[in-house]
Order: structure tokens, then C-alpha cells, then sequence
């Protein structure tokens, strides 16, 4: 009887302390600035307050997002929840968290005007949300404009009037180079839809290259050519490799600089009160001044064993007080429609130079051409993307015509789509 | 230790009962078991994927969701009107990266066995400090492929070393990287900085075992030291020679990892290698397609076996030489 009684209450311990064992949560996240710190410190006390889930988060690099994720997610792995910022191409991947959320209604009035960018075409999933809203544009270094004694352009001003005056500054200044560009083909959407370029056919899939994207595109090169874009960013590197020039810009290497509101944190890290710089939204081309919007979102993966613990640690980190607390330490746009319509965000930032640049940002986000808004949401733009990177740096580097690099282009996205297809 | 010794006890009586049924080959199967497991794991069974993924299309991942195409993939790389001209070709930044590999192994190994034998011949000298020379020599093998690439990286970049130096004797500086020869030269130099020490060392073991009355036969003689290059120590050299030749081809059919961190492929495509052409079509790029990155994985790793039989003949032939 007594050996009854011990085994009996050890099999109540061994349950009990299963029943004790917390779930895991896997995030897989990458960080541009400080976010990874800021929501680690987040999560812990998360943690603090919910001893049953166990949030493991692995910082991993921006490359392992774009080339291991999609092999694991198409074997059916990998993590529970992950940051990717390509959403719609992966959306099938994606877990629609509403039977677990606790509150779908206030996900869709909080974060449903960019649903769709991480749902397949026609579902109505709720998948995750935008950790931030990105918005891209210029950002320009006032000390040397300054000491060039050049003046800023205005408010409406083109991109031939902005390399221009960049040029002077350059000259005067004795730089290398008058402006740089990221070395991404998300980077020169803008411009090229502010000159007409259409990407997106009648049928939903891609158009060929227009005259619009000719337009910004062979600026683009004759300026490499002139010698006042930066060739380190776009020349010196083969297929769609990601390169900034953040650092040219930090260094005080070019005046001019056109990459996006992701980069305010970075910069101000980097430059410090080095010199002053602002963000001037996009220049203008013939139809428009138009940016690129986008961002980063956090999804749920649909191959988890524990929707009900990824959904409570998702509707934790899309809580306002969370999003909110996010986005004034990390310096990110918050995609959260309650935080953005309150607009009392305080930005937590001793720099000067950093409130301005993210109002301007927001300001510029009221600009973009509805085209620009039709991409995030679009599978095909991450080929466009990639075809013109790829390409446009051959012509940069002498190995083809404009030409060439316009039907070749056209050639490696119907490629890709009639792989897809 | 208690394990690996209970382990030892256990399986020596099944060992010994395997041994009386099956003799000396059950026994040689048994030691080679372990290593030709993993061997199959890790190379036969990803060979035998890579080889179907070439014969499939589509842009699914996993192999049972792609669609059988034959040699469609095979037929799109190799579709050219004049191979000397990619822009011809279906695929002109594959045909691109075979003709930068091409140009590549025969400048890098023409330069890696040159440097490499004067080398060897400088430390095979009673030199001061002969001992610290081939460790400085050497030291550049144990390198990570990626820390020589970011290392001469900084040193070539806008604000790097060299050009702090070539600005400071009052030059202008040159922007390395960006430019397709010096872009392309840097890649040529920065493995062959890299990878001369194991080479060195090859042939500098040739060197010591070359008899040294011959030499003093020569000496006897006053034979000139070029004649005695040429005479003695190359014909003697042959057989390491020969294999230096074929390593330093196979390695420079593979370069990848210090090119790639060193120039990025660029500038344009100036310095993108089949590896990298690779690299890219298969993971990295947006254009990403697995089945034309695995067919032109296979047409690379069949110039590699290639090279590899023509290594191994060499090898038997050296050694056939040594035993004369």
C-alpha cells in the first residue's frame, strides 16, 4: 500500500510540473537599430507577467530573414512567430491568429489598412501587424550645404534641382561624390513612380518596364557617370546584394543621401552633433514626389504547435501601451492607426535633428502616389526589385545599354512569373 | 572514461563473434561503416538531390512540389549563339561567371605556383630566422576565408589603408573596388595571399627531398645556379609541382567566400564566379530559381571531377616516381 501511495504522488508531481513547464515561443527578429534591445526588455516582462509562456527571441541577421526563413517555411518549420519585411510573397506561410486573439475587432481597427500586405489575395486573416511603418526619402547634410553656402532646394523641388545643388556642394566642398542611393530597387521606386513608372499591369502581374522608370533610371546612371552618384553603394557589387550608404552619409562623404525613416536612429547614433542634417521627403519627378511606403511586420507562423501562446505574446506586443512604448524608443513610425490618430507620440531622443526628420517623414507618408501605396500589398515587387538592381548595376558598371538593361529586365521577371505559374 | 570502456567491453565479444563469421573484409566493413555513413549522409544524399533538383522547374523549395523538366534547366544554361559572348546566351550572368572563373584560375594559379616555388626556394636557404619566415608564410592559411576578405577589404576601400598611404606620398586615391582591374586584380592577389602557405609548404617538402649530392655533384662542377634550377631541382620538383598545379585549380574553380566578402561580384559583374552565380540564383537573390542553380552546380562539380581525376593520376604518377 505504501509503495502505491509513492508511486501514485509521484506520478502528481511529474504531472504537475509538466502542467509547470512553460511553451515555448520562438521569435525570429533582426534589428535595423536599437529595437532588438527595446523588445527583449519588452518581453521579459512579458515573461514576468505570464510564467507559462517562455519567449525565446533570437537576434539573427537581416540575411538569415531573406535566405534561411523561406527554406524552413517551405519544409513546414521554423519559428512561431517571425520580423520579415517580405510579407505578401510569404503570406501562405502566415497563421490567421483570429480564433486565438482576444480581441480581433481592435486588430482590425488598429492595424487593418495594412492587413492585406501580409494576407493572400481575397482572405481576410489576421496575420500580424507592422512593427513599424517605413517611409523613404532624402536626407541631406545642412553643415555642408551650409559652409558650401548653397541653398536647399524647396518643398516641391525635382531630382535634376536637388543633384544639382548637391553638385555645387560637392564641388565646393571638395567631396567625391554628390549623393548616394541604398543600393535596393525598393530604394528607386519612388523616384521612378514620381517620373510615371507603372510596375503592376491590368492583369495584377508585372508590366514591362515603362518610360517612367526609364526616366529616373538612366538619370540615375548618367549621374554614376558624371560621377555624382557614390559608386561604392551600387557599381561595386554583382546581383541584388543589399548595400546602404549610410555610413558615406554619417562620415560626411556626400551631402545628399536617399534611403528612409528606418535610417533616423541609425544616423543619429552615428553622426551625434558631428554636424546638422535634415530629412527632406522625396524630390519631385514629373508626376509626383512621391516615396516608397513599407516596413517591417511581425507574423505569426502557421507551423507553430502553440497558436494560443503565440497569439497572447502577438496581441501583448500590439497592445497600444506596448506599441507605443516601441516606437518612442526605437524611433520607428508606428503602424498603430490609435497611436497615429492621438498623435502624442514622444519620441525618446536628445538629438534636435530627430524630431523635425520624423515629423517631415510623416509628412511625407501623405504624399506617396497611390501606385506606391498598391506595391507593399503586391507578390510581384520584390522581382521587380530584384531585376532592377541587378541589372541597372551592370549598365552603372559598363556591361550593358539602357536598352539591353530594359529587356533583360523584363526577361528575368517573366521568368520568374513563369516559374511561379 | 567509464562509458567509452563499458562500451569497449560490450561490443568486443560481438566484434570478435562478427570476425569469426565473416573474416578479414566483414572486419574492414565494419571500421568503414561509421565514415561512409556520414560520407552518405552529407555528400552522396545531397549529390543525388542537387542532381534532381536540376531536372526540376518552378520556384517551390521542397523537391516533391516542383515539377519534373528534363534538362530544361541544362538546355537554358548552355543555350548560346557564341559562348565567347554572354550577352548571347539565354543566361548571360552564368556565361559571365564561367568567363571570369576562366580568366581567374588561369591568372591566380599561374601567379599561386610562381609565388609559391620562389617562396619555397628562398625558405629552403639557410636563411636568419628560417623557422619564423614559414610561419609567416603559413599563418595566412589559418585565416578564415572571411576575415582575409574583410581584412584587405579595409585595406582597399575609399578611406582605407592603401589609399592613406598612397595619399600621404601625395597620390590622388584610387577607388580599388570599383574599378574592374584593379577590382578583379585585388581578388587574384587576396587568394593567392591567402592560400600560398599551404603551397609553399608542398613544394618546400619537395625541396628537402631532393638529395643533396646532386647538388654538390654540381657544385663540384661549377654549374651556374640557373642550370641547376633547371636541371636538378625543377625535374625533381615535377611530381609536387604537378600536384600544386591541380589543388591550386580546384580550389580556384571554388573560389567564393574571400571574393564575395572582398568585392561583392562587382564592380558590375566584374569579379562574380561561378560559385557566386550560384550562391545567388539558388539562395540569395529575389530572382531565386533552385533548379537552374542546382544545373549549373552539377556542370561546375563536373569540371571539378575533372580536375580531380586528373589530380589523382598525377598523384599515383609522383608516387610511382618516389618508389623508382
Amino acid at each position: 500500500m505504501k509503495r502505491l501511495w509513492l508511486g501514485l504522488s509521484a506520478l502528481v508531481l511529474a504531472a504537475a510540473s509538466a502542467q509547470a513547464e512553460p511553451v515555448p515561443v520562438r521569435i525570429l527578429w533582426y534589428s535595423d537599430g536599437n529595437e532588438g534591445e527595446v523588445i527583449s526588455e519588452l518581453l521579459d516582462r512579458f515573461e514576468a507577467a505570464n510564467p507559462d509562456i517562455d519567449v525565446i527571441l533570437e537576434n539573427v541577421a537581416f540575411q538569415v530573414i531573406q535566405e534561411q526563413l523561406p527554406v524552413q517555411l517551405a519544409s513546414g518549420t521554423g519559428p512561431d512567430i517571425a520580423r520579415v519585411t517580405n510579407l505578401k510573397a510569404q503570406a501562405e506561410h502566415w497563421l490567421d491568429m483570429r480564433p486565438y486573439l482576444a480581441d480581433p475587432a481592435y486588430w482590425e481597427a488598429n492595424f487593418g489598412d495594412r492587413l492585406d500586405w501580409m494576407r493572400e489575395d481575397g482572405s481576410d486573416a489576421i496575420t500580424g501587424f507592422m512593427t513599424q511603418l517605413t517611409m523613404t526619402g532624402g536626407f541631406v547634410n545642412l553643415t555642408l550645404f551650409e559652409q558650401a553656402g548653397v541653398a536647399l532646394p524647396g518643398p516641391e523641388a525635382t531630382w535634376d534641382e536637388w543633384i544639382e545643388a548637391s553638385r555645387q556642394v560637392m564641388e565646393s566642398q571638395g567631396l567625391p561624390a554628390a549623393f548616394a542611393i541604398d543600393r535596393s530597387g525598393h530604394r528607386i521606386t519612388g523616384p521612378n513612380l514620381s517620373y510615371g513608372a507603372n510596375y503592376i499591369g491590368p492583369d495584377g502581374l508585372p508590366a514591362p518596364v515603362d518610360e517612367g522608370t526609364m526616366a529616373f533610371v538612366s538619370r540615375l546612371v548618367e549621374w554614376t557617370g558624371q560621377g555624382l552618384m557614390l559608386p561604392d553603394t551600387w557599381v561595386s557589387a554583382a546581383g541584388t546584394t543589399y548595400r546602404a550608404a549610410a555610413d558615406d552619409f554619417a562620415n560626411g562623404t556626400i551631402p545628399f543621401y536617399y534611403s528612409g525613416s528606418w535610417q533616423v536612429a541609425n544616423l543619429s547614433a552615428k553622426i551625434g552633433d558631428a554636424f546638422d542634417w535634415a530629412a527632406i521627403g522625396s524630390p519631385c519627378g514629373t508626376v509626383g514626389c512621391s516615396g516608397m511606403p513599407g516596413g517591417a511586420g511581425l507574423v505569426a507562423i502557421r507551423y507553430t504547435q502553440h497558436p494560443e501562446a503565440v497569439a497572447r505574446v502577438m496581441d501583448y506586443l500590439a497592445s497600444e501601451p506596448v506599441v507605443r512604448e516601441f516606437s518612442e524608443r526605437t524611433l520607428f513610425l508606428p503602424a498603430h492607426a490609435g497611436i497615429v490618430a492621438a498623435g502624442d507620440l514622444a519620441f525618446r531622443s536628445e538629438d534636435p535633428n530627430v524630431p523635425p526628420a520624423l515629423e517631415r517623414f510623416v509628412q511625407a507618408s501623405r504624399e506617396t502616389l497611390p501606385a506606391a501605396n498598391a506595391l507593399p500589398a503586391w507578390q510581384w515587387a520584390n522581382t521587380y526589385y530584384g531585376a532592377l538592381v541587378t541589372r541597372i548595376s551592370q549598365v552603372m558598371a559598363g556591361e550593358l545599354s539602357l536598352d539591353q538593361a530594359r529587356e533583360l529586365i523584363d526577361r528575368d521577371i517573366a521568368d520568374q512569373v513563369a516559374a511561379a505559374r | 572514461m567509464l562509458p567509452f570502456v563499458l562500451a569497449a567491453r560490450v561490443l568486443e565479444p560481438v566484434l570478435a563473434l562478427w570476425q569469426r563469421r565473416t573474416g578479414h573484409a566483414g572486419m574492414i566493413a565494419v571500421f568503414l561503416i561509421p565514415n561512409m555513413t556520414i560520407f552518405g549522409i552529407f555528400v552522396i544524399v545531397p549529390l543525388v538531390l542537387n542532381l534532381l533538383y536540376s531536372f526540376t522547374g518552378g520556384a517551390e523549395i521542397l523537391l516533391e512540389q516542383r515539377p519534373w523538366v528534363g534538362m530544361q534547366q541544362y538546355e537554358r544554361l548552355l543555350d548560346c549563339q557564341n559562348h565567347l559572348q554572354p550577352m548571347t546566351c539565354r543566361e548571360d550572368q552564368f556565361w559571365r561567371a564561367v568567363h571570369n572563373t576562366a580568366r581567374f584560375v588561369l591568372s591566380q594559379v599561374a601567379l599561386m605556383v610562381t609565388v609559391s616555388m620562389i617562396t619555397a626556394l628562398i625558405l629552403n636557404r639557410r636563411i636568419a630566422g628560417r623557422g619564423l619566415w614559414r610561419a609567416v608564410f603559413f599563418f595566412p592559411v589559418l585565416l578564415s576565408p572571411v576575415v582575409v576578405g574583410l581584412i584587405w577589404r579595409w585595406i582597399l576601400q575609399r578611406e582605407g589603408l592603401l589609399n592613406l598611404i598612397v595619399v600621404r606620398l601625395g597620390g590622388d586615391p584610387v577607388i580599388w573596388l570599383n574599378d574592374r582591374f584593379w577590382a578583379f586584380a585585388a581578388a587574384v592577389g587576396v587568394s593567392t595571399w591567402a592560400h600560398m602557405g599551404f603551397y609553399t609548404l608542398i613544394l618546400l617538402a619537395g625541396l628537402q627531398a631532393i638529395p643533396r649530392d646532386l647538388y654538390e655533384a654540381a657544385e663540384m662542377d661549377a654549374t651556374p645556379p640557373s642550370r641547376v634550377f633547371w636541371r636538378i631541382t625543377l625535374p625533381l620538383l615535377g611530381p609536387n609541382l604537378a600536384v600544386v598545379l591541380v589543388l591550386a585549380l580546384i580550389r580556384a574553380v571554388q573560389i567564393f567566400d574571400e571574393a564575395y566578402v572582398l568585392t561583392g561580384g562587382g564592380p558590375g559583374t566584374a569579379t562574380m564566379f561561378m560559385t557566386q552565380y550560384i550562391y545567388e540564383v539558388g539562395f540569395a537573390s529575389f530572382l531565386r530559381n533552385p533548379g537552374l542553380a542546382a544545373a549549373a552546380s552539377i556542370l561546375m562539380g563536373g569540371l571539378l571531377v575533372v580536375l580531380t581525376l586528373i589530380q589523382l593520376a598525377l598523384s599515383r604518377r609522383a608516387e610511382r616516381m618516389r618508389q623508382r
